[in-house]
């Protein structure tokens, strides 16, 4: 065995280094790239062999990772830790789902509370019916009514909470016929049970909730395990700035308190916390949380800088003249927040169904009761058959024909790196007929990449060391790039970055066995007429590394596969002209360049106005407002938070064709549910006539609704094999016969 | 008649522990990570306790 691997194996467990594990604190992590077995295995054995941390464990469905470390690590150590297992992660803010999380563990143990009433109650009405009389009937009817009410109190809940709810305002909605139905069925058997009667209904009263509640549970599952991946806006603007007094102390000042006029003090690698000018000295930043653009940007005295950016290379002194509500990043997320409200005004199928639906049942059930009752039945037989209507209208199969098509298409649609936020987003995707992409970021990888192909060994592992000392975009574009092609970082000593020129250090070269060490660096090149370059200097060689931002491998596949959707596309990008009228060229598609987030909205209220569906592709923060306001959206994994906060898809990896696919799945999806409602209507169209006349007994309703819903739910599962690579589906479908 | 007497008390039980097994897994998480839980049988045991 290599040394390599019995060195990992004598380091001391770091749980003896720090063994009072008290005082550990965990964070979690969004880690989007895991991918499979191994990736889990990678995680959890190799993070804990790092000093200070003592457990990580991964949640795979989630993909996320939870790690349980000492208070001496903070985030960005651990995002590098997770980084260098070849990971990228972000940390989540603390609990931003554990009210969805209780909501769906309520329903899962109403779900189990019912299927066990269920069995015990099927259990003794079958004897009932199978000819069991007199006293044995009695005591069986008391016996289900024993279990029954608990059960249906506590299964009933999620139910009753709702109807109450709606009819305290004075509106009604699917809950409320199926609250009343239940508590009927339940009070009429208790009375028939006290009265030693001939029939008891617990047992529909009990199958119905347990298929309601299934429904439901599959509903929550599809919102709960969607909103992973999603942070806090604004969560990456600085929290506080250094401000210099008059008398030229400092003293560190919260963001929302800060006022134009003050003169801050910004160190390298800090986020600004509100805009302003350069007054002194000079460095670089990263913009690409507000423009999406990956290059850092460098800045003098005179520049203006936004709150949100990251000072990269050396401190600077910034007069500030926007600041808290005022700052552009805050601008853009008002902006956001206006557009996206304009969308929850679209209201989802199922509720639009249900809203027609609930009033006709009632009214069904109603004039089903007055009238038998004026035939003259009596008031026993016109109760059972209302209550047949109501239990044989109610939507259990519609109720399911929406989440059962939707969980079982974005769980396809998961396994091919999509990531769908909510059920309504499929809906609305299924509309779209125009796309908007921006370009850096979306159309392209959004990350510079190196061209090494010049380079040879000594350079490239002299080239990595340097790099995986800085953040710099184009040292860890380099590093990424290295790392891939398996390269081992030289040691360098004294590694150091001046601003605005660079990296530097000294390299001993092992294999020449020179005592002294030669001096490195990777420069900014004086004369090059790309911004994208850097100069790698060993000793007196020097060799030139050009970066590019390369197109997505599968853009033009992508581009003709929603052509042939009968969906335009287009490009809007904030990018310089020349760069995006390349891309327009390349892909043949129209462009419109220096687009600001206010642009970006009226080219798609302009869409809009002209009828079309707009489905908005992008990743940076400008194109948030744009992202809520459009018809649909999607972002890249590599998104800004804001961003995937805003879109209602979430895309992974390098490939472009989820967003094809995105879209043809949810069409088929809806297909799918448009046959799903079919079939609950052609049910109910066949069964209601029966029950109201009174041909259906309460327990043939319940059995008759059960199977209507195990239709709808089988003929969902045909959405399984739905996200097929559009090219490939052919290919994949002799495969699956051989 | 008899048998009755014992039946359904066990028929219950069985119900009730059926139940009660569902709570726990639902306290203990199992139902947290299940897409993890079926990748997770393809990971081989701690190779360096070979060694």
């Amino acid at each position: 065995m290599g040394t390599r691997k019995r060195t990992a194996l004598n380091n001391p467990a770091p749980s003896l280094a720090l063994p009072d594990a008290a005082s550990a604190i965990g964070t979690r992590f969004t880690v989007p790239g895991m991918r499979c077995a191994g990736c889990i295995a990678k995680i959890e054995r190799e993070l804990p062999k790092i000093t200070g941390i003592q457990t990580a464990r991964v949640n795979f469905s989630a993909k996320r990772v939870a790690i349980q470390h000492d208070p001496a690590l903070d985030e960005d150590d651990l995002t590098e830790a997770l980084l260098g297992l070849g990971f990228e992660a972000q940390p989540v803010a603390d609990n931003p789902l554990g009210v969805e999380a209780d909501e769906r563990k309520k329903l899962l143990r109403a779900l189990g509370v019912a299927g066990f009433g269920m069995m015990n109650i099927m259990l003794l009405s079958v004897s009932v019916w199978s000819g069991a009389d007199g006293s044995t009937r009695d005591l069986f009817h008391w016996l289900s009514a024993v279990i029954a009410m608990p059960v249906i109190a506590y299964a009933g809940r999620p139910f009753f909470g709702s109807a109450w709810m709606a009819l305290k305002y004075r509106r009604t909605n699917m809950d409320v016929p199926i609250s009343i139905g239940v508590i009927l069925a339940t009070a009429l058997s208790l009375y028939e049970t006290v009265t030693g009667g001939e029939h008891a209904y617990f047992e529909s009263a009990v199958m119905l909730l347990f298929f309601l509640l299934a429904g439901r549970a599959l509903d929550a599952e599809m919102r709960t395990r969607t909103r992973a991946g999603i942070g806090a806006l604004l969560g990456r603007m600085g929290k506080s700035a250094s401000v210099i007094g008059p008398d030229g102390s400092t003293q560190r000042i919260a963001a929302g308190d800060l006022e134009p006029g003050m003169l801050v003090l910004v160190a390298a690698g800090e986020a600004l916390a509100a805009d302003g000018e350069v007054e002194q000295g000079s460095s670089a930043v990263d913009n690409a949380m507000l423009t999406g653009e990956s290059a850092p940007e460098s800045i003098f005295i005179g520049s203006k800088v936004h709150a949100g950016t990251i000072n990269l290379t050396a401190p600077f002194q910034m007069r500030l003249t926007r600041t808290a509500d005022d700052t552009a990043l805050a601008e853009i997320a008002r902006l956001m927040d206006e557009a996206g409200q304009s969308r929850s005004h679209y209201v989802r199928i199922a509720d639009r169904a249900s809203r027609l639906y609930a009033p006709v049942v009632h009214s069904l059930a109603a004039l089903a009761f007055i009238g038998w009752m004026l035939t003259g039945a009596g008031w026993h037989q016109s109760l059972v058959i209302a209550i047949a209507v109501l239990i044989i209208t109610c939507p259990c199969a519609i109720g399911l024909a929406v989440p059962t098509a939707q969980v079982v298409a974005s769980g396809a649609l998961l396994k091919r790196g999509l990531l769908v936020k909510d059920g309504s987003a499929l809906e609305r995707l299924a509309e779209v007929d125009a796309a908007l992409f921006d370009k850096t970021g979306t159309l392209t990888l959004g990350e510079p990449r190196p061209d090494i192909a010049a380079l040879d060994e000594q350079a490239r592992s002299v080239a990595l060391g340097l790099a995986q000392t800085s953040r710099h975009p184009l040292s860890r574009g380099l590093a990424d790039a290295l790392r891939k092609e398996g390269v081992e970082p030289a040691v360098i000593r004294d590694a150091s970055e001046v601003s605005g020129a660079g990296l530097r250090g000294m390299w001993t070269d092992l294999k020449s066995g020179a005592g002294h060490g030669v001096e490195v660096a990777l420069e900014r090149p004086e004369t090059s007429d790309s911004d994208l370059a850097a100069r790698l200097r060993i000793g007196g060689d020097t060799a030139i590394i050009t970066f590019s931002d390369p197109l997505r491998s599968d853009c033009a596949e992508t581009l003709a596969a929603l052509k042939a959707y009968g969906i335009s596309a287009s490009i809007l990008s904030g990018d310089r002209k020349a760069p995006v009228e390349a891309a327009s060229k390349r892909l043949g598609i129209a462009a419109q360049s220096q687009a600001t987030p206010q642009d970006k909205l009226t080219a798609l209220s302009d869409l809009q106005n002209a009828g079309k569906r707009p489905l908005m592709i992008g990743d940076g923060l400008n194109d948030g407002p744009a992202l809520a306001a459009a018809h649909a959206s999607i972002t890249p994994g590599t998104a800004s938070d804001a961003s995937q906060q805003a879109a209602d898809a979430v895309f992974i990896g390098e490939k472009l064709m989820p967003v094809a696919l995105a879209v043809r799945v949810a069409r088929r999806t809806m297909t799918i549910v448009r046959q799903n409602f079919g079939l609950a209507i052609l049910y109910n169209a066949l069964a209601v006539p029966l029950a109201l006349f009174g041909y259906v007994t309460p327990l043939i309703a319940a059995i008759a609704m059960s199977v209507s819903s195990l239709i709808v739910v089988a003929n969902s599962l045909r959405l399984a094999g739905s996200a097929e690579y559009p090219g490939s589906a052919e290919n994949a479908g002799s495969e699956a016969r051989l | 008649m008899t048998g009755l007497a014992f039946l359904i008390p066990i028929a219950l039980l069985m119900g009730a522990a059926g139940l009660a097994a569902f709570f726990w897994a639902m306290r203990t998480g199992q139902y947290d990570d299940m897409d993890g839980s079926a990748a997770r049988i393809l990971i081989d045991e701690e190779e360096e306790e070979l060694s």
